[in-house]
This record gives C-alpha cells, structure tokens and sequence, in this order.
C-alpha cells in the first residue's frame, strides 16, 4: 500500500498547482483596478469635455435620468458648469499617479531604511527606529495635513508628504525580514567569503524583502488613496482646478444642501470602489505571496 | 523591571523631543507669519515691531529653547490670529472633543464587540461573512464620505438632524456615527480574533468539557477574557480619536480640537499648529507608555525579553 507509485502526471499536477494559487482571486476587484488605470490612462480620449473648462450658464445640471439633465451631461455638471464625468474620469489619473508614486516612495525610504537598520544593527537600528517611533506617534493623517499645509499644495507636494508619513510602516515590516534573514546560511556565507555589507544589503537581503514590499505596496495604495482624498478634500492636497476626487466632493459640499448630491456622491463612490478593490487584492495577496506577513 | 521602565521612559522622552523638533522646524520653515496678519501696506516698522513682539527676530535655536520651556510650563504662547492664549483655546474646545470622542466610542464598542463576538461563535458561517464585509467597509470608506452621504439622507432629504454645529444631542449623532464606524471595524476585528484565540485554549475545553452550557462557557469564560485586548485599544483609540477627527469636524463644523488645527492651518497661525500637534502627539506617546509600563507589570515575558 504505502509503496504504490504515483501515477498522476507531471502536467496535471502543474494546472492542478497553478489552479489552486489562484484560488480565492479576487476577479472582480482586479477588473474595477484595470478599469480604473485604463481610464486614467486614456483620459483624453475618453473624456467628452475639459476637466478643467466649464460653461457658467450650465451649472448645477444633474444626470441625464434626473429631470433637467441631458445626455449632453451625462453625469450632470458642477458649481462652475463643468462636465462631472469629464471631472472623474481626468481625476481617476490623478488618484492613480498620487497612489502609484506615493507608495513607491513611502516603500524606497522604508525598504532601504528597514535594511540598514535590521542588517547593519547597532546605533544605526537605534537611530532609525527611534526616529520611526517618534513618527509614529503622530496620527499619520493629522501630520500630513500639517505638512501639507506648510509646504503648499501640489501633487508633487503630496507625493513627498504621503512618502514621508508611511515610510515608518514598511521600515519596521523590512527590519523584521532582514533580522530573520541575517540568520540565515546565505547570508552567513556571503560574510565568511568576505563579500562587503552593502553588497550583501544590495544582492542578497534586498531580493528576499521585495516580496513583502510588494505585498505591503498593495496593502497601502488603499491607505495612501484615502489620505490624498482627505487631504484635497481639507484644500491643502491636489490644488484646484485640477480634478481630484476629494476635491471635487469638497467643492460638491456647497451644492449639497440643496440636493445637488451628485457632485459628492460619485466621486465618493469612485473612492470607495478604488480603496476597496486595492484593499482585496492587497489581500489576497498577502495571504498567497507571503505565509510569514500573514501572522502579523 | 525598573530598567526596562527607565529604557522605555526614555524612548519616549526622546520620541518627545524629536517630535517637537520636527515640529518647530516644520513651522518655522513655512514662511513669515507678520505678513498675514499686518495689512499689505504695513510699514516696516510695523513689520520689526510685530516680529520681535513674538519672538520671531531671535534665532532659530532661542526660538526652539523658548518653544520647550514653554511647552514645559505648560505656556504655548498666544495665538495670532485670536490674541488669546492658546491653551484656553485649547482647553476651551478640548471638552468638545471629549465629548465626540467618548460617544463615537461607546458606538464603536455597542458595535464591535458583539458583531466580533458573533463572528467568532460562528466562524466561517453568515455573521462572520457579514462581519467581515463591515470590516472591509469600515475600513475603506473615507470619513468625509460616509459624512457627507449621512448628510444628504438625515439633513437635506428627511430634515431630521442639523448638519453642522454642537449644542444639542442631535448635533452629536451624526458626526459620533462617522467617527466611530471606522473604529467599530477596528473593534469587531480585534473582538473576532481575540475570541478565537481564547475558545481555543484549555480553560475554555475545560469548561465545555465539565457539561457548562455553551451560552455560559461564551459569555461568562471566553467573553471576560476576550475583552481585556479590546479594552486596551480602545483606550488607546478614545486618545487617537481625539486627534483623528479633523476631518470629522471640519465635515460637521464641530467645535473641537480637529477644528482648532485646521483654522490654525488656513489662518498660519504658528502657535496654535504647534500647540495642538505637539499636545496630540504628547499623549498619544504617554498612552503608549503607560499600556507598555502595564503589560510589562501583567506578564513578565515582555519585560525579561531584552
């Protein structure tokens, strides 16, 4: 019985392999990020009107199923007459550029600084940690509406500051990866035949922390989203006219209470519908890429 | 254990000191505050008048001692724009924030602990998958949303609850609400986890064990147990919500702490940004300290660690 030779072969075992990584996908929220980074991509094309250019005598006009709305406008118009959907769709690309770059800043200044201070220990851990500490004891979202409100708003601004709040969060997941790696036989190894530190930070230990930035990366393009939103939403984040999401929900509060809930509620849904699919596949694939992050 | 308390004190004098550094700097960098508050066609001898009269012809490092002794004292100066001291601003509207905090939390505990509760008795069944898409939201709606859509239904559609402003208990409801849902999230997961952990342990197979009927080995065994971490965090997030919650205010126009930094901000008014981050950030350290000083009291594993 126990020396029965297996007679499953080879390709099936792949698919079967293959098949099961990819249980749990989350199809849908993947799809509505494509979209999104689609749409941001061809803003141009896709958009009937300037984001940025409204018409004074056609402001206030809600969707086309509401009366007094036109398939002309098919998302309506806001306060100064701008087309909405023209608005959302150029602000899609703004959500994306901030996210995308927010997070590979915040995870360049964690990666390295988690490695230096996990792989190289002593004061340079201290330094760092502690300075990661103090970060951390500021709500992050109140401290980057301090800076921002220092450093003026801009979308280069922004970036810099979500950067320089989240960095803490990948600094301390990194410098726990490398504590464990540093034990290792590879590592170990590469000192006994005398390879120099930063080539073993560079060749050795940084291929095997990438997998957790990625997966952390994913986690925070929802955190980093919201925080932007938040920030342009307070006016000290995306500067007008150009169309952010948060923005324009700002700029939709004045019509608000007259019921003009079109210019709040869209593009809160957009939000909604980016943070929640990057939070899904974020994870999912913390629990597929990285057994370890999962017991955090 | 009086090392490990000397070690950790003094982590957090210097999370302190680096915290007030940055600060100072971060506001001193930002440009020159006389010139929002004299008219364009100042003198300049208003200008040299103004900026000795607050300090800002010394340097940066008289400025930075003067800051810390203040702070110290408990002395943050007077605001520019209101020409009061900012610690009665402070304090003046720090009960505000008490107020919306304490509420937002008893919401979040009234619903986080059960729905946590339930998720974990039934594992893998209807209310752990419910919980778990609340969780999801929670987490992933903005507080403006989730305000601005309370709003709409409870304001402009059926007229039952004011929009902006304190006073009264229906000034509360909303605002409490959308700061509380994200930390209910926070909560329920937390309650979720910490059930499991504890109906897995031998006490509670003990208990079942021994014939008690399950209600009672849930609400009197695992649930009293469950609760201690949950207990910790909130009384960590009732600070942390205090010092989140300018996006709430600012939504509501509630008059607390959020709103005091954020007027500080649009009107650079130096002395009430440093006063309420430096505050927020102050306690928000000495929490940390006291529940770290706590556990290590409780369970002697952390504190013969390293």
């Amino acid at each position: 019985m126990a020396v029965t030779s297996p007679t499953v072969t080879p390709p099936t075992v792949a698919s079967r392999a293959s098949f099961k990584w990819l249980e749990g996908f989350p199809t849908i929220p993947v799809l509505i990020l494509l979209t999104i980074a689609f749409v941001a991509l061809f803003a141009e094309l896709l958009a009937p009107y300037d984001p940025q250019v409204g018409t004074l005598s056609l402001r206030y006009r809600p969707p086309f199923w509401q009366t007094g709305g036109s398939m002309a406008h098919l998302l309506g118009t806001d306060h100064v007459g701008r087309d909405e959907l023209s608005r959302l769709i150029f602000g899609a690309r703004v959500s994306m550029i901030v996210g995308i770059t927010a997070v590979m800043v915040a995870g360049t200044i964690g990666t390295v600084l988690g490695i230096l201070s996990g792989y190289l220990g002593g004061w340079v851990d201290q330094v760092i940690m502690r300075i990661a500490d103090a970060w951390l004891a500021l709500p992050a979202l109140t401290f980057a509406i301090f800076l921002a409100a220092i450093v003026g708003p801009s979308e280069f601004n922004i970036v810099i500051i979500l950067g320089a709040v989240y960095w803490t969060r990948y600094a301390r997941v990194i410098r726990g990866e490398v504590l464990s790696l540093k034990q290792r036989e590879f590592v170990r190894l590469a000192v006994v035949a005398g390879c120099p530190k930063h080539v073993i930070m560079w060749r050795h230990i940084l291929p095997n922390v990438i997998n957790s930035a990625v997966v952390l990366g994913t986690l925070m393009l929802g955190v980093v989203i919201v925080t932007e939103a938040a920030l342009s939403f307070l006016g000290v984040g995306v500067p007008p006219p150009k169309p952010a999401w948060g923005l324009m929900m700002s700029d939709g509060k004045q019509g608000l209470m007259v019921g003009h809930w079109w210019l709040t509620v869209l593009p809160g849904l957009c939000i909604m519908l980016m943070v929640l699919s990057a939070n899904l596949l974020g994870d999912w694939l913390r629990v597929k890429l990285d057994p370890q992050l999962r017991q955090l | 254990m009086k090392q490990y308390i000397t070690r950790r004190v003094g982590y957090s004098l210097l999370s302190l000191f680096l915290l007030s550094l940055t600060i100072f700097l971060f506001v001193r960098v930002t440009g020159d505050p006389t010139t929002l508050l004299l008219e364009p066609g100042a003198s300049e001898e208003d200008i040299v008048n103004m900026r000795h009269q607050f300090g800002l012809d010394q340097p940066l490092w008289v400025q930075y001692g003067l800051f810390v002794k203040s702070f110290l004292t408990g002395d943050f100066g007077n605001s520019f724009y209101y020409r009061s001291p900012v610690v009665d601003l402070y304090f003046e509207r720090l009960p505000n924030s008490l107020l919306l905090a304490s509420v937002a939390m008893v919401l979040s505990l009234l619903i986080g602990i059960p729905s946590g509760v339930l998720a974990a008795v039934r594992v893998g069944g209807f209310w752990d998958s419910a919980g778990k898409v609340f969780t999801l939201l929670g987490l992933s709606l903005p507080s403006f949303f989730i305000g601005l859509v309370l709003i709409l239904f409870f304001t402009v559609y059926l007229g039952w609850l004011p929009s902006s402003g304190a006073g009264t208990a229906a000034h509360l409801i909303m605002p409490a609400f959308t700061l509380g849902w994200y930390f209910a999230a926070a909560h329920m997961r937390l309650t979720r986890s910490s059930m499991l952990e504890v109906l897995g342990s031998e006490y509670v197979k003990l208990a079942r064990l021994k014939g008690l009927p399950e209600a009672m080995v849930i609400g009197k065994h695992a649930f009293k147990n469950a609760l201690i971490p949950v207990i910790t965090l909130a009384g960590i997030n009732l600070v942390v919500m205090i010092n989140v919650a300018v996006v709430v205010e600012t939504v509501f126009a509630w008059p607390g702490i959020g709103r005091l930094l954020y007027e500080g901000i649009s009107f650079r008014d130096f002395p009430v940004v440093q006063a309420v981050v430096v505050i927020g950030g102050s306690m928000i350290i000495v929490v940390n300290l006291l529940v770290d000083i706590l556990y290590a009291l409780i369970d002697p594993r952390i504190r013969l660690e390293s």
